[in-house]
């Protein structure tokens, strides 16, 4: 846990004329989890969105390993080593379980993650592979979502609201795999609304309120006063 | 017997109509693209075949050889310099530029050849036929087009689901945006898509100027030819197309055999017929 990897530096983002986002400076070292916390409409997924390439309008820069990825394309940037998992899974209905792993390859980075590895660490996806994504269960779903962007070997992985929407049972054992998922020096950002599993699974925290952050330190060392007045703001 | 015939004969041309449907369908699939110029783009295909094979006094076949690659490029330039621009959440720009394209294309042919129907000549294969017990009379061209035809909506079956291309036109028409997440780079993925419908539209053409005499103004209504075929037989479905295809001219042949003038009209009816019955065509693709 040394070098930046990924830097925001004082970073705006807009929908339109619409600021989102105010002067978010947000820092990831190599090996290292962090999350975002923060109440809906905070800015979480704004944020994943600009990392991503995925906003048209981004003022000051994003830095992947020292190097502006601002103007890049999301194509690019995804083949730069950024994977995301997106908010509500979201694998293609009209592909194979197989095939969205294999979207998720086409990348071609070289690394530990192959079709074999994915269904060893996810064996109920082996089962299911050639089965239409749509027929998964939701906790299925998102194992395929989450190996689909293992699929590219990405340096940083984004998790957009992984435990949205499936049963507390399911989020427990998805949050038992992520360790074994954020492995080789990886490195990963987590958006969570549950704040206990946030800082349960992350080094460090930042709490946005209203498009800033309003907090941020170790996950350690925050007190729940400390995070439920930033959350709220009050 | 001379109903047997029409019929067979109305099944053969139903896979040219397969083609001008396939083009089609496939964009409109990957990228809601829905193109008012095909028509037209089959139209400039069947001149620039007929400017190749006179010109380098070369069989209409032959030509695609010429035709199939300046097409298919033409289609993948097409579509990055103008038509990616146009696709967005509203579906009038495409609309409008594809038209406006259909315009410059029936004019441009105009200067360029004037109005005169013009022909491709095939040889002997445009008349010789095969002769089956019972009298009927099926035309080696005819046939040779059907399953060609066939053989090429396999192919595009192949490309799209058992391929990587395939796959990323597929996920891409499900969500650009995870796509992109996923480092397709869209633009790309559907300037490719578009050279691919264009060189449907160049076989198509070349199979158009041999079959019928065609002229400049002849687009249009192999765009109907092709949309109805690609309305009865279901969106997304390539096989229904086909299917689409042959129901159309199967019809048109009754039609034609009923009254010489019954041709084009009982096309129609039968597309409405299907439309009113099953609005999603015969072989709608059941996904989420």
């Amino acid at each position: 846990m040394h070098k930046k990897i990924l830097e925001t530096k004082n970073l705006n983002a807009f929908y339109g004329d619409f600021q989102a986002l105010f002067e978010v400076s947000i820092d990831l070292f190599e090996g290292e989890i962090i999350s975002i916390i923060g109440a809906n409409g905070a800015g979480k997924s704004t944020f994943m969105k600009a990392v991503t390439g995925l906003l048209a309008k981004v003022e000051n820069d994003i830095n992947l390993k020292g190097r502006s990825i601002k103007n890049l394309r999301a194509d690019e940037i995804a083949r730069k080593g950024i994977a995301m998992v997106p908010e509500g899974r979201k694998l293609f209905p009209s592909l194979s379980v197989e095939e969205n792993l294999l979207i998720g390859g086409q990348i071609n980075r070289i690394g530990p993650w192959n079709l074999t590895s994915i269904y060893k660490l996810f064996p109920d996806l082996y089962e299911k592979k050639n089965m239409p994504s749509n027929l998964l269960s939701g906790g299925q779903q998102q194992m395929a979502a989450i190996g689909r962007a293992l699929m590219s070997n990405p340096e940083i992985i984004l998790f957009d609201e992984i435990s949205l929407g499936l049963a507390p049972i399911i989020i427990k054992k998805i949050y038992q795999n992520l360790p074994d998922v954020i492995k080789d020096g990886m490195s990963a950002i987590v958006v969570e609304q549950d704040i206990s599993k946030a800082i349960e699974i992350s080094n460090r925290v930042y709490c946005l309120q209203e498009g800033k952050i309003a907090l941020s330190g170790h996950s350690n060392k925050l007190t729940r006063e400390e995070i439920s007045k930033a959350y709220f703001g009050m | 017997m001379d109903w047997i015939n029409s019929i067979i004969q109305g099944i053969l041309v139903g896979g040219l109509y397969a083609l001008f449907a396939a083009g089609l369908s496939l964009i409109f699939g990957v990228m809601r693209l829905v193109n008012i110029a095909h028509g037209d783009l089959i139209i400039l295909s069947a001149f620039l075949g007929l400017t190749v094979s006179s010109s380098l006094n070369l069989h209409p076949f032959a030509s695609l050889i010429v035709v199939l690659p300046i097409m298919g490029f033409f289609g993948y330039l097409l579509q990055r310099g103008i038509l990616n621009k146009t696709l967005g959440n509203d579906i009038l720009p495409p609309l409008l530029v594809t038209f406006g394209l259909s315009v410059i294309i029936q004019n441009g042919l105009m200067e360029l050849y004037t109005a005169d129907p013009q022909k491709m000549n095939a040889g002997n294969i445009e008349v010789a036929s095969l002769s089956l017990p019972g009298g009927l009379n099926i035309g080696w061209f005819p046939l040779l087009m059907f399953i060609i035809s066939i053989i090429i909506i396999g192919i595009l079956q192949f490309i799209f689901y058992k391929t990587a291309l395939g796959r990323a036109f597929r996920a891409t028409s499900d969500d650009q945006e995870i796509a992109q997440l996923m480092g397709l780079n869209k633009n790309h993925i559907y300037g490719l898509a578009m050279a691919i419908s264009m060189i449907v539209v160049a076989i198509a053409g070349i199979f158009l100027g041999i079959r019928t005499s065609f002229d400049p103004a002849a687009g249009p209504s192999r765009l109907i030819f092709g949309f109805e075929a690609v309305i009865i037989g279901g969106l997304g479905n390539l096989w229904g197309t086909l299917i689409g295809g042959i129901i159309l001219g199967v019809s048109q042949n009754i039609g034609a055999k009923i009254n010489p003038g019954w041709q084009l009209l009982a096309g129609h009816i039968a597309f409405l017929v299907v439309l009113a019955i099953r609005p999603k065509g015969l072989f709608h693709r059941v996904d989420g």
